[in-house]
């Protein structure tokens, strides 16, 4: 066995992700504000694509509810904003879309994959709806405005949210819960017949990527001066998540990031160059992301890590 | 108070007619074609403004707007179904990865043909007045224009229903609704009858978009809401159910106009309670097999 | 003791009955052969039995406690475990892990991690996959997947085994291998049920044999009885698969 390079595989990743990690938290310092504002947009996406993949990239249940967890987020933030810390904001914001998921999760989660997904589509529809609503007969008036916090306030929330993010996927693909919602992606009855609570798992896996939803809803909120049912509850935000994981491939952590990225960027340019289409544009990605790429770029970066010495391998 | 009995129901069949007309044409997609074809809301969006443009523009009247809509939507289905569908089924393994594949790249469909819109028409609500005169019926009144909806949403899904019984592709199509592979097996080109129903699943969409627009103003974020009142109405009737769509259609339709009544604004969440009871109570709908 | 008792177990599925009224006992320790020609109710009732599928009406006991209604995962936590007729294995987990989730949750007392280590470790051995622990589970042969479906099934603890047509698609020699770690399963004390339709395994192993048809159970005894039984002969009339 190869020592020298089992230890430099060891060290190199952790070193490079405290650098990393050091280098965004300090970001502020020296870089000027539009780049400051680009990299929370990357790092929205890249929360809101993590997030979906940790259900439905393990699970193999498809979602299609970000956006609706995201306009919760963005809502409970116009609502509540000023009157508490926004960090309290953030998390209530999480935790309001976790008990929505929770909720619908345990309605529809014991139902046939392709009901699950139309359930989840509707409900961006449904809560726009709904609040709408309510809004004609008990407030009426139609959206909110929204308070103002600075745009290097965001990026430090937004950055707190990813690392929490990350590090709450990471502890679930390494542990037994990990282990548990890959079981249920593979074979889920055989994985309730060796002892898996299939309905909790998928329930609470369902609550958990909501919550990160809805949190970086409730801080990215800030960003709209004023917001409505209509601008909260977006279907464009339930469509580039899954775009970014497929594009990126699901199996890993590194490719729903990868892709988040590379899309969050895409779409800053595509905002600039051709403001007008980005949505056109997108959803020719998506078709021919469909047709032609049914394993994402990160399928490619897996076996360049493999070659590496000591880089683990299933086969030997 | 019986008229307004009456009122609140005819409403609903008015309501009904149109969403089982939208019903039908996804079920064919979904039910015999297995797309679930989540831009059929956006079919229907073109439908109703073509026909705007058509009439403000052209002076066309809506009602020729259906013979025009209608085959184009055909065709643009079709083409759809034999290009881009049909490729995705090739490399799809099981039937479940090629429902997935067909309703993400459908997902990515929807972006594609709201833009175009926003870019013809522009994000305001396009609306015209035809037949809008009150008609008089025991008592209540009715425009015109939702009477003719009616009428068309009606004879089209007898119409189409005739097809489906007593025409050879009819025939086909039925059969291969109930079991493709084996209906291959037996003749009948499977790829052509798939690639048909898409294209009559979206040709109905087009002309509900039509009728639509008849009695209401449209605008091109509209699609999405029909496309889900669709997936529900199909649910209720049943998986794969044509007969099933017609009819859940009108008794949404219905449930619609109650709701309406009460609590205008609230009529998405009351489809979305059955919706919910529908799933746990008897998830194969009314006539599902 | 009696480990498993059916009483008036029924299923339905549209308006025919996939098992109709079914009795049924099983001892402790022993091995019960569940035989009948193809689509008589066998897996049904496995089915019924590990809480796949409900029995309407009909009840099942399990050391005495109705088990009726419960969800696959309790009943698994109490102690019966099942292989599928398809095998079910998680295909792209590696062959290690596969074993591993039936330890770490499908025991009644929870496991530590070492302690789930350490079991799945000597299941592998004793069904002979510890070479091949790494691979993907889809990798393997049709017999060795057989093979870590018992491993995963034996990972939870059980006390009652059920094992749905594990012969099936084996060679000769394949089949014999099997008798034999059927041998030593039973010498672990646990009671096994076994779907078969390979009469030379069923006739060697078993203590006892219910023969299922139409989904009612026609015959019951040893294997003596039942090879010898005028009812079951003229049911399995040519159906019958000689190993």
């Amino acid at each position: 066995m190869d020592i020298s390079g089992i230890n430099t595989k060891k060290f190199i990743t952790p070193g490079i992700i405290v650098l990393v990690l050091a280098l965004l938290f300090a970001l502020p310092l020296y870089v000027n504000l539009y780049t400051v504002v680009l990299i929370t947009s990357i790092l929205m996406y890249v929360v809101l694509t993590v997030s979906w993949t940790i259900f439905s990239g393990s699970t193999g249940y498809l979602s299609l509810a970000p956006a609706a967890f995201f306009g919760i987020g963005i809502y409970t933030s116009a609502i509540l904003g000023g009157q508490m810390p926004i960090i309290i904001v953030v998390i209530l914001g999480g935790l309001i879309s976790f008990c929505v998921a929770a909720l619908v999760g345990s309605l529809t989660l014991r139902l046939k994959g392709i009901y699950f997904a139309m359930f989840t589509l509707g409900l961006v529809e449904l809560i726009k709806h709904s609040l709408l609503w309510y809004e004609i007969k008990f407030t009426g008036t139609r959206g909110r405005f929204v308070i103002l916090i600075d745009n290097e306030t965001i990026y430090l929330i937004m950055l707190g949210i990813f690392v929490v993010l990350l590090i709450t996927a990471y502890l679930i693909k390494r542990s037994k819960y990990g282990l548990a919602l890959q079981s249920i992606g593979e074979q889920e009855e055989a994985a309730a017949h060796s002892g898996v609570n299939v309905t909790l798992l998928k329930v609470v896996t369902f609550g958990i990527s909501a919550f990160f939803m809805g949190a970086a809803g409730a801080i990215m909120a800030t960003r709209w001066t004023y917001i409505d049912p209509m601008i909260a509850f977006n279907v464009f935000f339930s469509f580039m998540p899954v775009l970014m994981a497929i594009f990126g491939g699901m199996g890993q952590l590194y490719g729903p990031i990868l892709g988040a990225t590379a899309f969050a960027y895409l779409e800053e340019l595509l905002l600039t160059k051709f403001p007008y289409y980005y949505m056109l544009i997108f959803g020719i990605i998506m078709v021919v992301a469909i047709l032609y790429l049914p394993q994402g770029i990160s399928g490619l970066i897996q076996k360049l890590w493999r070659r590496m010495p000591g880089g683990k391998s299933a086969n030997t | 108070m019986f008229v307004t009995i009456l009122d609140v129901l005819i409403a609903g069949l008015l309501l009904g007619g149109l969403y089982a007309l939208i019903a039908m044409g996804l079920s064919l997609q979904y039910g015999v074609a297995k797309v679930m074809n989540v831009s059929h809301g956006e079919f229907i969006m073109l439908g109703g403004l073509t026909t705007w443009s058509l009439y403000t523009v052209f002076g066309i009247n809506p009602l020729i707007g259906i013979i025009v809509c209608g085959p184009i939507a055909f065709l643009l289905g079709y083409g759809l179904h034999r290009t881009l569908y049909k490729k995705i089924g090739l490399s799809s393994e099981t039937t479940g990865i090629f429902e997935s594949n067909s309703m993400l790249a459908s997902f990515g469909l929807i972006f594609i043909i709201q833009n175009i819109a926003f870019k013809l028409w522009g994000p305001e609500y396009r609306g015209y007045s035809y037949l809008a005169f009150p008609v008089d019926i025991g008592g209540a009144l009715f425009g015109a224009n939702r009477l003719v909806t009616l009428g068309f949403s009606v004879a089209i899904g007898i119409a189409f229903y005739i097809f489906l019984a007593r025409t050879r592709m009819g025939k086909a199509i039925r059969a291969a609704a109930s079991d493709s592979p084996t209906a291959g097996l037996m003749g009948v080109n499977i790829n052509q009858v798939l690639a048909i129903c898409f294209g009559f699943g979206a040709a109905m969409a087009g002309i509900a978009g039509v009728l639509i627009s008849v009695s209401y103003p449209v605008n091109a974020a509209m699609g999405l809401e029909y496309t889900i009142i669709a997936i529900i109405v199909v649910a209720l009737g049943g998986l794969g159910s044509i007969p099933g769509s017609f009819i859940g259609g009108f008794i949404l339709g219905v449930i619609g106009s109650i709701v309406t009544y009460f609590e205008p604004g609230l009529a998405l969440a009351a489809y979305y309670v059955i919706f919910v009871v529908l799933l746990l109570v008897r998830p194969k709908g009314i006539m599902g097999k | 003791m009696r480990i498993l008792e059916g009483e008036g177990v029924t299923k339905y599925f549209g308006g025919l009955s996939a098992v109709a009224d079914v009795d049924f006992t099983v001892e402790e320790g022993e091995v019960l052969g569940l035989i009948g020609p193809n689509g008589a109710g066998k897996t049904t009732l496995f089915n019924l039995i590990s809480a796949a599928l409900v029995p309407k009406p009909g009840i099942i006991k399990f050391k005495g406690q109705n088990i009726t209604g419960m969800k696959p995962y309790k009943i698994c936590r109490l102690g019966i475990a099942r292989t599928f007729q398809t095998v079910k294995i998680f295909a792209n987990m590696p062959v290690s892990n596969n074993v591993l989730v039936g330890s770490r949750f499908g025991a009644s007392q929870r496991m530590s991690p070492a302690e789930a280590d350490k079991t799945t470790a000597e299941l592998l051995e004793f069904v002979g996959l510890s070479n091949v622990s790494n691979i993907p589970a889809k990798d393997l042969t049709l017999a060795n997947q057989k093979r870590l479906e018992v491993a995963r099934a034996l990972a939870t603890k059980p006390e009652l085994l059920l094992l749905d047509e594990l012969m099936a698609g084996l060679n000769q020699t394949e089949v014999t291998q099997a008798m034999e770690l059927l041998k030593q399963i039973r010498g672990e004390g646990i009671t096994v049920i076994m779907i078969e339709h390979v009469m030379k395994a069923i006739m060697n192993v078993c203590d006892r044999i219910i023969v299922l048809h139409h989904g009612q159970k026609i015959a019951e005894g040893t294997p003596q009885e039942i090879a010898t039984s005028k009812t079951v002969i003229e049911v399995y009339l040519g159906e019958q698969t000689h190993a």
